[in-house]
């Protein structure tokens, strides 16, 4: 007997039991649609993920000051927490031994010392605000964009200067449409109180999460000033953390372990404290590694599903071959070999399986559409997210379909093919 | 020639049990090509053992059989069932059609086994459907014939391959007398008109009184063969059947 005839005669048979045969497939369709969205979201997950560190530069080295911790967690200290003292900050001394000794390495030191969240008002008209010393790198280091203005200059932070580079988002809220540079805003830190002059103004990126919404224009925006006028506010010449750019062919990853190394000798007292580091391009491969996890245990999830989903396949052609005992003792009378029984057996455990894994690809496919367009919103307007569907996985869960049915689907075909015919012919 | 050459065919069952049985003794059958022939005998006398080991579906313990001149008992159960589908044609008295598959289809079957061409299956199946005048029932399901039609369609079944021997189990067994009578009628008529050989297992004297030779089984023995009333044909029958 032909296969096409075997195909059709299955289609038939699953055709009389249809009920029965969508919830035997229930289970190849469940792990064949996990499959093939896990896939799809795997894949643009980490690809907009890598994209998006990228952008933070992959040169830049984040050293900052850690808490010590006997069980070895690694902890970020909290700023302001537990008192971390002036003497445990990394100071300029430091940063400069560093940049003489390494001075083929690095290019520049970006670093900001945060004076705290405040406001700025004029008239009836206010914005929220964090207000932040930065060096002059800053701006590059975290690839601002300028709209109007310059950034902080050497000069200004040579002068203690009280000017402010501060967002566009700010500006529309206090200024309108006026042009705000060489303007002067009125911002309240805590019992700080002071007028900077506004020299240039960078575009605000956009917010993580939903970001667009009602509450983003009450969402505090950073308003840089230079590192030193910051200093004489706070009374701290230190940092808790400081980003050092690289130059252009220096492996940060491996860099940021000799920086680390570097910079702890100075901590060698310091029971507290010690310096740790961190690169973009660590977080790419940290957050990689999450998202394999992630996938590692849906991929189970189907497995398991795919597996109890065989079982099922296995269950329903022993009930669907004792129903129709004599049916194969007519057939074999009429000259059926037990090779014929059991391919015809085989195959339709195969058809039922290659439709389930037929409507779990499409089930599969709209999940993962729908997941990657919602984590797109979730990226915000910034983030353009690209479908692309998993054409080798799609072939491969067509295979994995067909050799589950060829799996779960022997054992019951070939109890149907030795069957003894009189026997057969003779079941009620 | 003789179709089927049986001897000494002994068949028990439970072997080498405390429970052994022995259902038929060493029995001798010949039957010839062309000829209809029936085996009538009580309830449990061994009649469809025999018949299970005529139509290969069952190897006897003891004995040697040989179909169509071949000595069938040495092959390997495989080629057993490619030799039945050729070779053998059962009609059942539960008609046995494979349910949600056209009468058309259901005659189809055998020659699916047998690697026939689609064209010349439906071809075919077309002109055995005529012969037993169920042509335009040919779409049917088995659950939407009588009993008679169904049979009807079994019988046309049986010839798909041409079979050598056509063996029939109490075929009638389950219709009423006049439709029992027509059925009877095909078999008269693939007889007649087609030269087939025929083992036609029953209960029914009348019936079994329209064939040629009559063989009576008891407790596993073959103990009487009588002439039907169906004259045996003469060579000058034959002739006229195959033109
Ligand atoms: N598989 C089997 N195992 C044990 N004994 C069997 C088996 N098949 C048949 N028999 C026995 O063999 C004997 C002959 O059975 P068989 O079916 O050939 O009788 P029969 O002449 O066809 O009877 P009936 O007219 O009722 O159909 C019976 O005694 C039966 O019990
Ligand atoms: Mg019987």
């Amino acid at each position: 007997m032909s296969i096409g005839e075997n195909i059709t005669q299955a289609i038939v048979n699953i055709k009389t039991n249809k009920m029965r045969a969508i919830l035997t497939m229930l289970g190849i369709i469940i792990g064949v649609a996990a499959v093939i969205a896990i896939m799809m979201l795997g894949n643009t997950m980490s690809s907009s993920i890598s994209t998006q560190m990228q952008s933070l530069g992959v040169n830049n080295i984040t050293v900052y000051v850690q808490q010590r911790d006997q069980t070895g967690n690694q902890n970020f200290t909290r700023v302001g927490g537990n008192n971390i003292q002036e003497k445990d900050l990394i100071t300029d001394s430091m940063l400069n031994t560093l940049r003489q000794k390494y001075s083929d390495s690095i290019q520049a030191f970006s670093l900001t010392n945060s004076v705290g969240s405040g406001q700025t008002t004029s008239g009836s008209k206010s914005a929220n605000l964090n207000l932040i010393g930065t060096s002059p790198e800053y701006n590059t280091a975290n690839n601002l964009t300028l709209t109007q203005g310059r950034f902080i200059l050497q000069t200004d932070a040579d002068n203690r200067r009280n000017v402010a580079v501060v967002s566009d988002k700010l500006v529309s809220a206090i200024f309108g449409d006026a042009n705000p540079i060489g303007q002067s805003i009125f911002v309240t830190v805590g019992t700080h109180i002071n007028n900077y002059a506004i020299i240039g103004v960078y575009q605000s990126q956009a917010q993580n999460f939903g970001g667009g919404t009602t509450a983003s224009s009450q969402l505090p925006t950073d308003v840089y000033i230079p590192l030193s006028t910051a200093q004489r506010i706070t009374g701290s010449s230190g940092y808790q953390s400081a980003v050092v750019m690289t130059k252009v062919g220096v492996n940060a990853t491996d860099f940021s372990t000799t920086i680390q190394n570097m910079l702890n000798q100075y901590y060698v007292k310091n029971i507290n404290y010690q310096v740790s580091t961190f690169t973009a391009e660590s977080m790419v491969s940290q957050v990689t590694s999450m998202l394999n996890m992630v996938s590692i245990m849906i991929a189970a999830i189907a497995a398991i599903s795919l597996l109890v989903g065989g079982i099922g396949v296995m269950n329903i052609m022993l009930v669907s071959i004792t129903e129709r005992t004599r049916e194969i003792g007519v057939r074999k009378a009429l000259g059926a070999t037990n090779g014929a029984i059991r391919g015809q057996f085989i195959i339709e455990a195969i058809v039922i399986c290659f439709i389930g894994g037929v409507v779990g690809i499409v089930l599969g496919l709209v999940i993962g559409t729908v997941g990657v367009s919602i984590i797109g919103g979730m990226m915000g307007s910034g983030m353009t997210l690209s479908v692309t569907a998993p054409v080798s996985t799609i072939f491969l869960a067509t295979g994995i379909s067909i050799a589950i049915g060829v799996f779960f689907g022997y054992y019951p075909a070939n109890n149907a093919a030795k069957l003894d015919p009189i026997d057969a012919l003779r079941y009620e | 020639m003789n179709i089927i050459e049986l001897r000494g065919i002994v068949k028990r069952y439970f072997v080498g049990k405390p429970n052994e049985l022995e259902v038929l003794h060493g029995v001798d059958l010949s039957v010839g090509e062309g000829e209809f022939i029936s085996i009538v005998g009580e309830s449990g006398s061994g009649k469809s053992t025999m018949m299970n080991i005529i139509g290969l579906l069952d190897r006897p313990t003891e004995g040697s059989y040989s179909l169509s001149g071949e000595n069938v008992l040495v092959q390997p159960d495989s080629e057993l069932s490619i030799l039945r589908g050729r070779k053998v044609g059962f009609v059942f008295q539960t008609f046995n059609l494979i349910g949600r598959m056209s009468a058309q289809k259901n005659i189809e079957v055998p020659m699916l086994y047998n690697h026939v061409p689609a064209k010349e299956r439906a071809r075919r199946a077309e002109h055995l459907l005529e012969i037993v005048g169920m042509n335009d029932r040919a779409k049917h399901q088995p659950n939407e014939l009588s009993g008679g039609q169904k049979q009807r369609v079994a019988i046309a079944r049986a010839m798909a391959n041409d079979p050598d021997v056509i063996l029939a189990d109490e075929p009638t067994g389950a219709l009423d007398t006049e439709t029992g009578l027509l059925v009877m009628n095909i078999f008269l008529d693939l007889h007649k008109n087609f030269g087939k050989t025929i083992v036609l297992i029953t209960h029914n004297q009348t019936l079994a009184a329209q064939t040629q030779r009559i063989i009576t089984l008891k407790d596993g023995n073959i103990v009487s063969v009588r002439a039907g009333g169906n004259p045996i044909p003469g060579p000058q029958d034959l002739l006229e059947a195959a033109v």
